[in-house]
């Protein structure tokens, strides 16, 4: 009987699989086309899923916009030395010149990877680090903990701390100037108001400008206005667009949209809202297409085929620059993998497909 | 795909076990002194409702330093356990979810109405002499209205003080050490009074740095790392007075007092494998009951309580203001409760259990409500026995109203749930029984549920479960040299509906709380023991524990219809062997969980590998004095049972005791 037990218990070991080492999930998008005018400048889009915190799930994904062929998870198919892979909480991707950064939050990690081959190149660990943006030498990360720290692209050493508001979020360069968006969100209901502004000459921040509570996502569009959201508190104060003149870095209006995520294509700004309400215990969720040379709505919009109840938490948003496609991830309960939405310029969708958990922010690979 | 490899596999491990499963009696209404001497088969219990004891000897060898270790050896419960000496562990029954089973120490609940789940951790086995755990609910109706308000309990019964004739003091002096830097000191101290009045004290000291080996791999990275963070500092100290009046109603006073702080250490994530945060709790509770049997008829018994829990959670990793979180919590919890018991006939009884519950939670955090529970539960309960035929009904009304200081409180809630049970012995002379039980019963939202600052939902309605169970027993004892053969199996359904899940607000960082999810679970518990009489002074005996589950989602239009739930295994049990020969005592488990996901979706990336553990003990008395010695996860398998949360490796425990 011992005996017999001991080997079930054998067989039982076998059961184990084992290791299994990462590979590119590949996928030809079905129904995928796309009408790139010749000699178009992209070659691909990144999508980077954030991941459940604690999970380790954040993963890399590739959507070759030639082909229609989507490769789930090539950070860890084409870097199976990283210690649990790409980690936890995808916060933010970006290229500048052959590299991409990918801001993993709660790995306190930036990977540095050249942006053809996703080979890693470094690995920079800036503590709860949020978002990134470059000028001339300079990559400029923001953490959490109030302060950006400034990376120097050639040897990709961090060489400089600058400090800024509480729990600073997006940052984007503007002319020689660094503007910061401070939240202040891990300390409600004293959210900060103000947008740093340092002197990228200096390194030193030289004003700080106010505008609402809890501030997030930037973009600038093409004549010099900075458009960031405020996230509001949640309960009476709404989400909302603040509009900065980076000339004269002065708040030159406030517009009463809500916003979660923006996106500035041409002469539009994108932009999804997901409002949570604590008084009434909902997500209110909008989209807008805004014009932004004169900041006025458009009164149509970028779904325009009524497919937008399909999406449950619209999550990232990315514009085609060769097509004006219109990229749109849903991310669901946060368990669950995620969708990828594409649709033309109409607003009609073209095709879907299944992403990692959390799909949230895009990058696209220009062809070299 | 490799479920069928794992089917084959189990099916042979089946095959091996023949059929079901057993347990220990209880011939009316308490459980017995359930001490299991090697060679008498386990009491078989007739009850209607399934259960599972460990008592005695036989759950001091099991390889456990704490309640949860033990817990593992059940068949039909999942441990969630996120490792160490000081991590969480709570246990999940028939996949019903950690809400549905409430604990009972020494016949009393143990209440957290802030976050409804009890860290069995907590509670070591030093002073402990039976756990049993009851699906549907304790047999034994003459109890407070709460014992009927779970969808399953657990019964932790502490040492009582027992004196033969001339007798006045029994103690007990321990020692426990080894891997994690254990050091465990403890007393036991029991004391005849007088004729009718025995006290009790009991205490105990532990203190780990609690750090221990961990490894990660891909088969191409493969990384070693130590534990940290892990470390605790606690202290336990009960003392109980029993008693009879002259009357001979019986009485009993207990403290209880718990005091602690730990590290608690964080998932293991990519490039952040260290963490600082850390948590203090100082528990407490007083309880005293009185009961009295005023005739053949009627008995009456009284029970109060108060529960004064404080935890204080601190993360100097939090980037507020401050710059740093220290967030601190107090719950306290008043209780009475009067049960009726009435023999209309010698074989038909009915009770009547009134129970007033009143919660509060007090806070340091923003926007926090202040609330107020007010539970009024009142259980009707009827029980018809004969030798071969039981049958039970019961009905628990339950009224719930709360008051909160600030903001908007919950609604009141008014609820009433059945439950009817019944066992049947087909033949005269064989100990074979079946057995059925229907319970539907509700979780209420917890504190953390409604009120929690940016998650609490105060629309919450309660989490229903309904379960429907068939089972059998058998057991046997025999002159030859095989000695006994228990076994037991259930089949089961539980429906969980309105089960209130976490769901995402405005990004990733802002959750609250819905009664969204939906989940069937269908199940099978079996169990089978035996001894031998292997030669004169040699005995050998084994048990085997298997479950099989498959906890569906249901939700309505749910992403994941028909996937798995998270963290369930389809196959789980364990094995359990020991022989004793003379003064020595050799002891082997070995435990399985098999694969399951770590997500709702059940796709590769989610998937999780089954992990099992092989735990030896060698133990030996002389005279007074017992010594042991164990190895723990003997192969040294590194796996973990909630993601990112590793457990420990191979690992030694010795402990030394002197009994007088």
């Amino acid at each position: 009987m011992m005996y017999r037990v001991l080997i079930a218990m054998c067989l039982l070991a076998a059961c184990r699989k084992g290791i299994v080492i990462p590979r590119v999930e590949a996928e030809m998008i079905p129904g995928f086309q796309r009408a790139a005018p010749p000699g178009a400048a992209t070659a691909g889009l990144y999508l980077l899923n954030e991941g459940n915190m604690n999970m380790n799930k954040a993963s890399l994904d590739y959507l070759d916009l030639q082909t229609g062929r989507y490769n789930r998870r090539v950070f860890t198919a084409y870097n199976p030395e990283v210690t649990k892979g790409l980690g936890d909480v995808g916060n933010y991707i970006a290229i500048y010149g052959s590299l991409m950064y990918i801001v993993v939050n709660n790995s306190n990690k930036v990977e540095v990877v050249d942006a053809a081959t996703c080979r890693r190149i470094k690995q920079l660990n800036v503590n709860q680090c949020r978002y990134v943006d470059f000028y001339k030498n300079k990559a400029y990360i923001t953490s959490n903990d109030g302060f950006v720290a400034v990376v120097d692209t050639a040897t990709l050493d961090i060489v400089n701390r600058i400090r800024t508001g509480r729990n600073p979020e997006q940052l984007v360069v503007a002319g020689d100037k660094l503007y910061v968006a401070n939240s202040g969100g891990y300390s409600p209901p004293n959210y900060e108001k103000t947008v740093s502004v340092i002197d990228l000459r200096t390194e030193q921040e030289i004003k700080r400008i106010e505008a609402g509570i809890n501030l997030h996502r930037m973009a600038l569009d093409a004549y010099g206005d900075l458009y960031v959201t405020s996230r509001g508190d949640y309960y009476t104060i709404p989400s909302r667009i603040y509009v900065i003149d980076t000339r004269t870095d002065v708040v030159k209006q406030t517009l009463n949209i809500a916003a979660s995520n923006l996106f500035i294509h041409k002469d539009l700004a994108y932009i999804y809202s997901v409002e949570w309400s604590y008084l009434t215990g909902s997500n209110t969720i909008s989209y807008t297409l805004l014009n932004v040379k004169d900041e006025t709505k458009l009164d149509r919009n970028f779904i325009a085929d009524g497919t937008e109840k399909q999406i449950k938490i619209p999550y990232g948003i990315a514009v085609d620059p060769d097509t004006d496609d219109v990229y749109v991830t849903d991310a669901k309960d946060y368990v669950t993998p995620g969708t990828l939405h594409c649709y033309d310029k109409t607003g009609t969708r073209k095709w879907s497909v299944l992403t990692g958990d959390i799909p949230a922010h895009f990058v696209f690979l220009k062809n070299n | 795909m490799p479920l069928n490899k794992l089917n084959r596999c189990l099916t042979a491990c089946l095959l091996l076990a023949g059929s079901a499963a057993a347990q220990h009696k209880n011939n009316g209404d308490t459980l017995r002194e359930v001490t299991v001497i090697s060679m008498k088969a386990p009491l078989v219990i007739n009850t209607s409702h399934p259960v599972q004891v460990l008592a005695g000897e036989e759950l001091q060898k099991l390889n456990s330093l704490s309640v949860a270790d033990a817990l593992r050896f059940f068949s039909g419960v999942q441990l969630k356990d996120y490792g160490g000496i000081g991590g969480l562990k709570t246990i999940n029954v028939r996949s019903m979810g950690t809400h549905h089973t409430a604990v009972f120490y020494d016949g009393l609940q143990l209440g957290n109405a802030q976050n409804g789940q009890v860290d069995l951790g907590k509670f070591s086995l030093d002073n402990i002499d039976t756990l049993s755990l009851y699906s549907g609910q304790h047999n034994n109706i003459f109890q407070p209205a709460r014992g009927f308000a779970s969808a399953s309990s657990l019964y932790i019964e502490s040492r009582r003080p027992r004196f033969a004739e001339g007798e006045r003091t029994h103690g007990k002096v321990s020692v426990k050490t080894g891997s994690f830097g254990l050091i465990n000191p403890a007393i036991l101290w029991q004391q005849k009074i007088s004729e009718r009045v025995s006290a009790s004290v009991s205490g105990e000291l532990t203190h780990a740095h609690g750090r221990y080996r961990y490894r990660y791999t891909n088969g191409v990275y493969d990384t070693t790392a130590t534990r940290k963070n892990a470390d605790v500092q606690a202290w336990r100290l009960e003392a109980a007075l029993h008693g009879r009046f002259k009357d001979s109603s019986q009485w009993a006073v207990k403290a209880y007092a718990y005091r602690s702080a730990r590290g608690l250490p964080g998932a293991i994530v990519a490039n952040h494998f260290e963490y600082s945060q850390r948590l203090q709790d100082r528990d407490m509770f007083l309880q005293t009951s009185w009961n009295k049997r005023f005739s053949s008829r009627y008995s009456l018994a009284l029970r109060a309580k108060y529960t004064h829990l404080f935890t204080r959670y601190q993360d100097p990793e939090y980037n507020n203001e401050a710059g740093f979180l220290d967030n601190r919590y107090t719950q306290q919890e008043g209780y009475l409760s009067l049960a009726h018991q009435y023999h209309l006939k010698p074989w038909w009884e009915a009770v009547l259990s009134a129970d007033v519950v009143l919660n509060t939670l007090d806070a340091n955090i923003y926007r926090f409500a202040y609330p107020t529970r007010y539970t009024g539960l009142a259980a009707l309960a009827t029980r018809i026995h004969f030798s071969r035929l039981e049958l039970q009904a019961s009905a628990l009304g339950t009224m719930v109203d709360e008051t909160v200081k600030f903001f908007t409180g919950a609604g009141s809630k008014r609820e009433l749930t059945p439950s009817v049970s019944a066992s049947w012995q087909p033949f005269a002379r064989e100990n074979f029984r079946l057995r059925a039980f229907y319970k539907n019963i509700f979780r209420m939202p917890t504190f953390n549920d409604l009120y929690y600052t940016f998650i609490g939902n105060t629309n919450l309605r309660p989490e229903y479960t309904h379960q429907y169970n068939i089972g059998l027993s058998y057991s046997k004892n025999f002159a030859g040299p095989l000695a006994y053969v228990a076994a037991q199996a259930d089949a089961y359904y539980n429906a969980v509906k309105d089960k209130i899940v976490a769901v995402p607000a405005a990004n990733l960082f802002r959750w609250t709380m819905m009664n969204l999810d939906r989940v069937g679970v269908h199940g099978i518990d079996a169990n089978i023991r035996a001894g031998w009489q292997l030669f004169t002074a040699v005995y050998w005996n084994f048990g085997i524990n298997y479950t099989w589950q498959q906890a569906q989602d249901l939700t309505p239009n749910g992403y994941n219809y028909g996937h798995q739930i998270p963290y369930t295994p389809w196959h789980s049990g364990s094995f359990t062997t020991g022989i004793t020969y003379r003064s020595w005592d050799l002891h082997y488990s070995f435990i399985y969980t098999g694969e399951r996901y770590s997500q709702k979706t059940n796709i590769p990336v989610n998937y999780i590998e089954p992990w099992y553990t092989s735990d030896v003990s060698l133990h030996y008395k002389y005279k007074a004095f017992g010594v042991s010695a164990e190895v723990n996860n003997l192969l040294n398998q590194y796996y973990d049972v909630v993601l990112n949360f590793p457990m420990p490796g191979r690992n030694y425990r010795f402990s030394f005791n002197y009994s007088f």
